[in-house]
């Protein structure tokens, strides 16, 4: 029944610390006054609102459209009434703004029309659509839309379909207590996502650290077509790529997706959601959240997607000593700028941190090529290079030995003797390397716009030139038809002024060429508009002469001499 | 820039590879401190104060902070690998300066920690067994631990009795063997005195033991990897064997070369100097294989009497070459490696 299990190189094994959040039960967070939901919250562009301040929604009711078909559906957590679409900051490590949802709760959590649909009748493409519409992305921290996952690659067909349990990153714990919760509803979700791209089995990968996870998928899963794979605990196991690598052997590399290969991958949360926008008709408009770290009471929350996440921080209790809030886990989370940013789709953890729980790191000394990070690094990468690469803005180098190939799962800063942050490096050399990409598009573009211009205008300077050399052509041919008669009669010896004798004809022929020429001239003069004083009004004309003929007295009056002063 | 992930780091140093490298040093040198008395010890601690004083002076006309650095133990790794390679009864004022050769020329002006292109340690016995071959050749004998008569020979350059010095075995068996006349055998000049001991040199074949205990033991902690040591002393090996399998009189065997001389403290100590060696897994191989062919070339045909320090140094020469020309696939990019190529 087992599958055979692969292995991927590198991967670290730091303490997980599972077990302070999941001693209770999914607790549900209570719902804000105010919620904020961001418009977007997968990748591929903005969802246009589909309502106005002040209008009334009710819960799950669709408040973002879809742009195209890149991105997903955005819904209202709860019913009330819009306050305001605005730009506010999001959770993202350089706190950026968007445009958000501000939605005022009325409390009564009256629904939609929720409409469950019997997926086995439907059709693979409906169903996208359906998960479109119900904002389904990945649970596991991307929010990568999933219909776009769904849909068959190159490969023609997605054999193997895999569903992540694995939770590789400490602390986290919201799909370890989903998969011992809600096992069932994963199950359903799995079969749902089966169904659409047909494959022809499901693997369910669960770190072996989560024996009652596992437990609990194996007891829900139907005898047959999905089967639940303990996978060796350590991190990054729960990394799609090496996730698909363990347990069948496939490597994705940098750029492609799974469907290429015949495999995809998708997290229990989002099959989960899937089941429940399938078969519940709820869209996606609240997720768990592990509420963990330096806490009172660490534990799990179901959370309205939009509820702010000072709020949520209050069930737990900080401790006095925290003195930052990661989003996320230690390994591959960011630090929240504030707290009063709301939860989204892709907020898997809050991790309350201390300097006693993370402590800041010891002063960076230089690289001793130990290559600590190449056996640490699972994308089988030389980390070390890359920072050389990388300090150095060798970016072409960079880009020759993989560095997009990198996730950024942080074993190699973890492993690190010299407490090098590596990541930082690679992200700065990729940020730079994207921003000369985009410099260089840009720029191709307006040569392209110039060259295009010069070869318009030479084009067009070529035409006129050959309209005038065909004008200059007929001339030429009218002047040698006069000449012709004439040009039989001198000999063929005959130098240019020997043959003055054929003047008269081709004078005669001149002649008539400049009197057509004068001719025209003389047409344009007439043309021509006539001079402010040619016309003007009568009385103006009288006027002038009257002046003209004061100057004519004045001038009389100057030539008679001047008598003589008394 | 403490906001950014990882957040979490291993309990890992610096300071703390070099402590273990320096730890597993340390059975070795009491095997050594057994068999040839204490005067490697005052070599040991001469060489380090003259590493941490030149690395301090470094540090501070480089205005780098002088205290991280000096505690990042480094510099004692290179001292120590010096006393090791240097006789234990040479003067004072040699294993002073080369050190302080090794620190201030072979590391500091390339750059420091992490920069040095050659092995300091090497560097530092190339520049005095070329500039005091005669010095650099008188190795104590067997038994002769007499801590006062070698404070004498290190501090006051009295020279050394020829009852308390000899050559090497690796130094006999190569001046006896290019004397065609003395019709000298293998087998007949290791067995010709009993210092020469069982298998490579009485006293040396035991110290060579230590360094190996220490140096698995630093393959268990994964200070090292497998592919250095593996590589030089089954090149070395393979070599030896071949050559003595055809010519069993004019060439020494395996167990000889890889026990005698540097080979087992090159193995495990100084051929994996990171900083100065291959990174990738292939381009150790090579590395560790270069020297091992340099060595086993020099030791037989060469002037000097072991080839670690010109064969360590000439490899260190090749090393940007060979990672680049090793590097292996990354993940997913496996069966088309030229695909990465531009």
């Amino acid at each position: 029944m087992l599958a055979t299990l692969f292995k991927f190189k590198g991967g670290v094994k730091p303490a997980s610390h599972k077990d302070e959040s999941t001693q209770t039960p999914i607790a549900r967070a209570p719902l804000p006054p105010l919620l904020v939901v961001p418009l977007r919250q997968s990748a591929g562009g903005t969802p246009q609102p589909l309502v106005k301040p002040g209008q009334k929604v009710l819960k799950g009711e669709r408040i973002g459209a879809p742009e195209e078909n890149f991105s997903s559906a955005i819904h209202a957590p709860t019913s009330g009434t819009v306050r305001a679409i605005e730009p506010r900051m999001l959770p993202h490590p350089s706190g950026l703004s968007a445009p958000c949802v501000v939605l005022e709760a009325d409390g009564e959590e009256r629904w939609i029309e929720r409409v469950p649909v019997n997926y086995a009748a439907a059709s693979p493409d409906a169903l996208r659509d359906l998960l479109r519409d119900s904002g389904i992305v990945g649970l596991g921290g991307a929010a990568f839309p999933s219909h776009i996952k769904l849909k068959p690659g190159a490969a023609g067909r997605i054999e193997t379909l895999i569903i992540n349990g694995a939770e590789c990153e400490p602390w986290i714990s919201c799909d370890d207590m989903l998969m011992r919760e809600r096992a069932e509803g994963i199950v359903r979700g799995a079969a749902i996502l089966r169904h659409i791209v047909s494959a022809d089995r499901v693997l369910v990968g669960i770190e072996d650290n989560k024996p009652q996870a596992i437990a609990a998928l194996r007891a829900a899963a139907p005898a047959a077509g999905i089967e639940v794979v303990p996978v060796p605990t350590r991190y990054p196991a729960g990394g799609e790529k090496q996730l698909i690598r363990v347990l069948t052997g496939i490597e994705i590399p940098y750029g492609r997706l799974g469907t290429e290969f015949g495999v995809q991958c998708f997290n229990v949360g989002t099959a989960y959601s899937a089941h429940r926008a399938i078969e519940l008709g709820e869209p996606l408009i609240s997720r768990i959240v592990t509420l963990t770290g330096n806490v009172e009471r660490p534990g799990n929350v179901e959370v309205p997607i939009g509820t702010p996440i000072d709020g949520l921080l209050k069930l737990v209790s900080p401790k006095a000593d925290t003195d930052r809030f990661i989003m996320g886990g230690p390994m591959m989370g960011f630090t929240l700028p504030r707290t009063d940013l709301p939860v989204t789709k892709a907020a898997n953890c809050i991790l309350a941190a201390s300097p006693a729980l993370f402590p800041p790191q010891a002063p960076e000394m230089p690289c001793i090529r130990c290559g600590a990070c190449t056996r640490a690094c699972p994308a089988e990468l030389q980390p070390h290079e890359h920072y050389w690469f990388s300090r150095a803005k060798n970016f072409g180098k960079a880009q020759e030995y993989g560095i997009f190939d990198c996730i950024e799962c942080g074993c190699c800063a973890y492993v690190c003797p010299s407490n090098i942050r590596l990541v930082d490096y690679y992200r700065f050399a990729k940020t730079s390397m994207r921003a000369l990409e985009r410099e260089k598009t840009a720029s191709d573009a307006a040569r392209q716009r110039f060259e295009f211009r010069n070869q318009r205008e030479e084009r067009e300077k070529a035409e006129k030139a050959a309209r005038l050399a065909a004008k200059t052509a007929a001339a030429r041919q009218a002047i040698a038809g006069a000449e012709k008669p004439a040009a039989a009669v001198p000999a063929p010896a005959q130098t240019a002024e020997e043959s003055a004798p054929a003047l008269p004809q081709l004078d005669e022929a001149k002649k008539a060429l400049i009197a057509a020429a004068i001719a025209r001239a003389q047409a344009q003069k007439e043309g021509v508009q006539p001079k402010n004083i040619d016309n003007l009004a009568p009385e103006k004309q009288a006027e002038i002469r009257e002046i003209e003929a004061r100057r004519a007295k004045v001038r009389e009056i100057a030539k008679t001499p001047p008598e003589e002063p008394v | 820039m403490n906001g950014t992930s990882p957040h979490l780091h291993l309990p890992i140093s610096v300071r703390l590879i070099m402590l273990k490298v320096l730890a597993a040093l340390v059975p070795g040198i009491a095997v050594y401190v057994w068999f040839f008395g204490a005067a490697i010890l005052v070599q040991i601690a001469l060489a380090s104060a003259a590493a941490l004083a030149g690395e301090a002076a470094m540090l501070k006309l480089r205005g780098k902070p002088v205290g991280l650095f000096l505690a990042d133990g480094s510099a004692l790794v290179t001292a120590w690998l010096i006393a090791l390679t240097f006789p234990p009864i040479a003067p004072w004022w040699l294993t002073v300066s080369a050190t302080l050769f090794a620190i201030v020329v072979a590391k500091h002006l390339y750059g420091g920690l992490g920069q040095n292109p050659f092995n300091p340690a090497m560097v530092a016995f190339a520049v005095a067994i070329i500039a005091f071959p005669a010095l650099m050749s008188q190795w104590p004998a067997v038994g002769f631990t007499d801590f006062a008569a070698q404070l004498g020979m290190i501090f006051k350059s009295q020279s050394p009795q020829d009852a308390v010095t000899m050559a090497t075995p690796l130094d006999a068996l190569r001046t006896q063997l290019h004397v065609p006349e003395a019709r000298a055998t293998v087998a007949g000049i290791l067995g010709s005195h009993a210092s020469f001991g069982n298998i490579g040199g009485k006293g040396w074949e035991w110290i060579a033991l230590g360094y190996l205990a220490g140096g698995l033991w630093l393959l268990q902690q994964r200070i090292i990897t497998w592919h250095v040591p593996a590589a030089f002393l089954a090149t070395l090996a393979l070599i030896a064997t071949g050559f003595s399998l055809a010519s069993p009189d004019r060439y020494a065997g395996p167990v000889f070369h890889v026990v005698t001389g540097g080979a087992m403290l090159g193995a495990f100590f100084i051929l994996t100097d990171p900083v100065s060696g291959a990174t990738t897994p292939r381009g150790k191989l090579i590395f560790a294989a270069g020297v091992a062919l340099l060595v086993w070339i020099i030791r037989t045909f060469g002037a000097y009497p072991d080839g670690l320090a010109f064969g360590v140094l000439l490899m260190n020469l090749c090393v940007p070459l060979i990672d680049m020309g090793t590097q292996p696939p990354v993940f997913g990019h496996k069966d088309s490696k030229k695909e990465r190529k531009p």
